[in-house]
This record gives C-alpha cells, structure tokens and sequence, in this order.
C-alpha cells in the first residue's frame, strides 16, 4: 500500500498514534495515526469492512462492550490517554457522544429522552433540565417540531425527527465530540439534508467525526476526509481536495467510483 | 491503463463526451486548412462552404453542453472525472471559437480573392499548419491524459508567436513601400493574427490537460 499522507492539524481534540485493534487474532485496525482536528467535521469514509466504524467506536471506548478486542497504541482527548483499562469509560462517554445509524430514542417522553444523562449524574432541579431540554431540541433544531408535545412518546416521532432526538440527547450533556455512525442512511432525502444542515451548525460548539457510506454527504458536511481501506488509512486531508485531487490512486480510484 | 467504472454506462456516457469533442477537433482543424488553402488557391466557393461549416461546429458545441449537464446532474462525478468534465465544458468554448476565427479568416479571405494577390503565400500557410497541428495535438493529449504532449504544445506557441510577428513586420515593409497595398496588407495582418489566437485556443486546452491530468494549475504562470 502507498503511504497515506499524514497533515498537520493544528490543536488537535483526539490524536490516534500507532493505532492497531485486534478482533481475536484479525488485524482490523493497522498502524493508524492520525489527528482529528477541533470544531470542524471529519468524515471517515471507505468500503465496507475497511475499519472506519471500528476506528469511530474507539473514540468512545464502544469496542469495551465486544469480547476478544485487544488495542495498541494511543489515543488521547486534549492530551488525556483514553485506551487506558482504568479510564472512568462513563465520564469518557459524556464527553464524546454518539448518534447510531438507527435512531435509538428510549421509550419515554421526548423531555425524559433529553434529560436521561443528566438525570444519571444526579441533576434534579426543575429549572436546569428545562432549559437543557429546549436549549438541546434547538440546538439540534426540532425544537419548533416538538415544544408542543415534550410529554408526548418519541417513539410517535418520525426517522428524521427522532435522529435529530438522538442528536439532542447527545448534546444535552454538553460533550467535546459527537461521533456519527451513519446517521442518515436510514432516513429520506429531506430528513437527510435537515440533519447535513444540523452537522455544519453542530462544528460552531462541538467536534463532529462522521461515518457515512455516502461518498456526496461526506463531500458536502466534511471539512476533512479520512479513507481508509482494509484497516489501513490510505489518505486524510482537506475535504476539498479529496474530492477534487486526491493524492493517492486508490483514494481516486474510490471517490470516482472505480473502486473494483 | 485507466479502470474502469463500477457502473459501466459511466464510462460510456464520458467515451461519448470524449468523441464529441474529437469531432469538433476535426471539424475545425478542416476549417483551419480549408480557410487558408481558398487564400492560396483563390477559392472564394472553399471560403464560402468553411464558413458555412461552422454551424456544425455550434453545433458540437451545444450537444456537447447538454452532456457534460446531464453527467454532472446524474453522476456528481469527483476527482478525475470532475476535473475531466469541467475541463470539457471549457474545452469546447475555446474550440467553437477557433471556428468563429476559420470564419473571420475566411471572410477576409473572399475579400482579397476580389483584388489581385499582394504576394506568393508562404509563411501564412506554414503559421496555419503550424496551428492546426497545435489543435489537434492539444486534443490527442486531452484524450490520452497525455500531460508531455501538452507541454509540447505550449512551447510551440512561442514559434507561431514569432512566426506571426515575422509575417507582420514583413508585411509592414509593403505597405511602407506601397501605400496602394495597405488595404490587403492589413487582411493578411488580420489573418496572421487569427491563426496565432487559434494557437492561442490550443495552449489554453494544453495547459487544462496539465491541470487535467496533474492537477497543478499551470495557467498565468511563466513555463520554466
């Protein structure tokens, strides 16, 4: 494999070092370096199987929750190793949420579905939920669709509303990052552009790293795109000229479609 | 060899944008030699069915377009391919106007054939060649991504610029001579002029076929 480029991100929020993670005895991650830079949109893209998922749960510790997984290398967030067994993984996670493929809002009201973290951490008072449950639903712009009915079930709401639900309860506990694993692919082409529109206003307060099978939607929320095949990075770089004039054939071969 | 497409109509839909272009190639580069050749041999019917010709090439010219559109609509094409397609929408706006140029040199053509010839043609048709190679060379690197073509084709662009400037300092020799041949001297002024912006038209597609194929740009800089 050609080298992959490696740029210089200026105050990086996670720098991987050497990354490798080991499903058993398969290699699925290999020797992966890279920074992931703050307040701005990073897109991982590449075939199937190419890591990309597995690289994005590092960051949150979601591979602790499969057996047989074994990381080498380094991941830190502002500095703070994260792989280490001892981590609180908990607070890890209030600070680097997360918004899956399928919408996942659990079964109570949409006010109970925002306030569920802080309600975890202890925060009983009336008016601080409150205004984290508006100031959530606003910042992942639903809240004109939904002021009227908090109280109602979020499992009414419709695929698009309730991603933008899980996008609210993610940012209800004020994380760094939020990482996205496919967060539209299961949604319609509107709802798709209404979360695209989310993502770019979510990079004023918050570092977003997204997975998406959808070459467009990482050319048009990215500011930096990372390709990786079979478990290795091949090319990370500005979004522009990935798309535009990638370095490397095989970054080329697959934004063109080429990819055999 | 270049990969193919996963989705095989792709690569037919870009083959066809390529043919396109190659056409209009030909149809101006017989515009080119047939313009000239009615000067040499006096041909104002040559003169007359050039300049008709040159509404295939508008043609060529939209069809084209249409299609470069339609696949950038359909495909959102990226990295090469969209360097390819955006490079074809301008590749065609330089070769309809060296059409427009066949069209004015052929004008001032029939306009000359109606007076007695000032002098034995024999740089304008070597700057003629020498620009239509340059068009058809220009369109052969396009083709192939041949980038060292391409270079080869801005450096001949110093030739026809000094073979031009030759054309009209001799030119101003007669009419400083003559004042009675001013009027046809300042046609085949005009005329040296067009066949040099013609090689102007192809360096501009060779410098896009660098950025094409390298993707530096190479335009408005001084080629070392």
């Amino acid at each position: 494999m050609e080298l992959r480029t490696i740029r210089a991100i200026p105050d990086p929020v996670l720098e991987i070092t050497n990354l490798n993670l080991y499903y058993g005895t398969s290699r699925a991650l290999k020797d992966i370096t890279l920074s992931i830079p703050r307040k701005q949109v990073t897109a991982f893209i590449g075939p199937s199987g190419c890591g990309k998922s597995t690289l994005l749960r590092c960051f949150n510790r979601m591979n602790d929750l499969l057996d047989n997984v074994r990381i080498e290398g380094s991941i830190t967030l502002d500095g703070e190793e994260i792989t280490i067994p001892a981590l609180d993984v908990i607070s890890l996670r209030r600070r680097v949420g997360m918004v899956f493929q399928q919408s996942n809002p659990f079964p109570k009201s949409i006010y109970e579905n925002i306030v569920y973290g802080l309600r975890i951490a202890g925060v009983k008072d009336k008016a601080t939920l409150d205004e984290t449950v508006e100031k959530s639903l606003r910042g992942a712009a639903i809240w004109d669709e939904v002021k009227d009915r908090l109280h109602e079930s979020a499992l009414g709401l419709s695929g698009g509303q309730a991603q933008r639900i899980c996008i609210a309860r993610a940012i209800a506990v004020n994380p760094e990052i939020i990482l996205m694993d496919e967060p539209c692919s299961a949604l319609d082409p509107i709802a798709t552009a209404k979360i695209e529109e989310l993502i770019n206003e979510l990079k004023e307060q918050y570092t977003v790293v997204i997975v998406t099978h959808n070459m467009q939607q990482a050319a048009r929320v990215s500011d930096f795109t990372a390709f990786l095949y079979l478990g290795e990075l091949i090319e990370f770089d500005d979004t522009k000229k990935i798309f535009t004039n990638p370095d490397n054939r095989h970054t080329e071969d697959y934004i063109t479609g080429r990819f055999g | 060899m270049e990969r193919e497409h996963i989705i095989k109509q792709y690569d037919a839909e870009l083959n066809e944008i390529r043919t396109l272009l190659l056409q209009m190639g030909g149809k101006v580069e017989v515009m080119i030699s047939n313009s000239i050749k009615a000067l040499v041999d006096r041909d104002s019917d040559l003169a007359d069915r050039t300049i008709a010709s040159d509404h295939e090439v508008n043609h060529l010219e939209v069809l084209t377009d249409e299609k470069c559109l339609e696949v950038l609509a359909r495909r959102q094409p990226a990295g090469r391919d969209l360097r390819f397609l955006t490079l074809a929408l301008k590749i065609v706006t330089d070769l309809e106007r060296i059409g427009d140029q066949c069209v004015s040199i052929s004008n001032r053509v029939k306009e000359l054939n109606e007076e007695p010839a000032l002098k034995p043609y024999i740089d304008l048709p070597r700057l003629a060649e020498a620009a239509r190679a340059m068009v058809r060379e220009s369109l052969d690197a396009f083709v192939r991504g041949d980038e060292h073509l391409a270079a080869a084709v801005c450096e001949n662009d110093q030739f026809v610029d000094d073979l031009n400037m030759q054309i009209q300092r001799e030119l101003l020799t007669f009419m400083m001579e003559d004042p009675s041949t001013i009027s046809r001297a300042l046609k085949l002024n005009y005329i040296s002029k067009y066949l040099e912006r013609i090689a102007d038209h192809s360096t501009n597609v060779a410098e896009m076929v660098i950025f094409m194929v390298k993707g530096k740009d190479i335009r408005h800089t001084s080629m070392s």
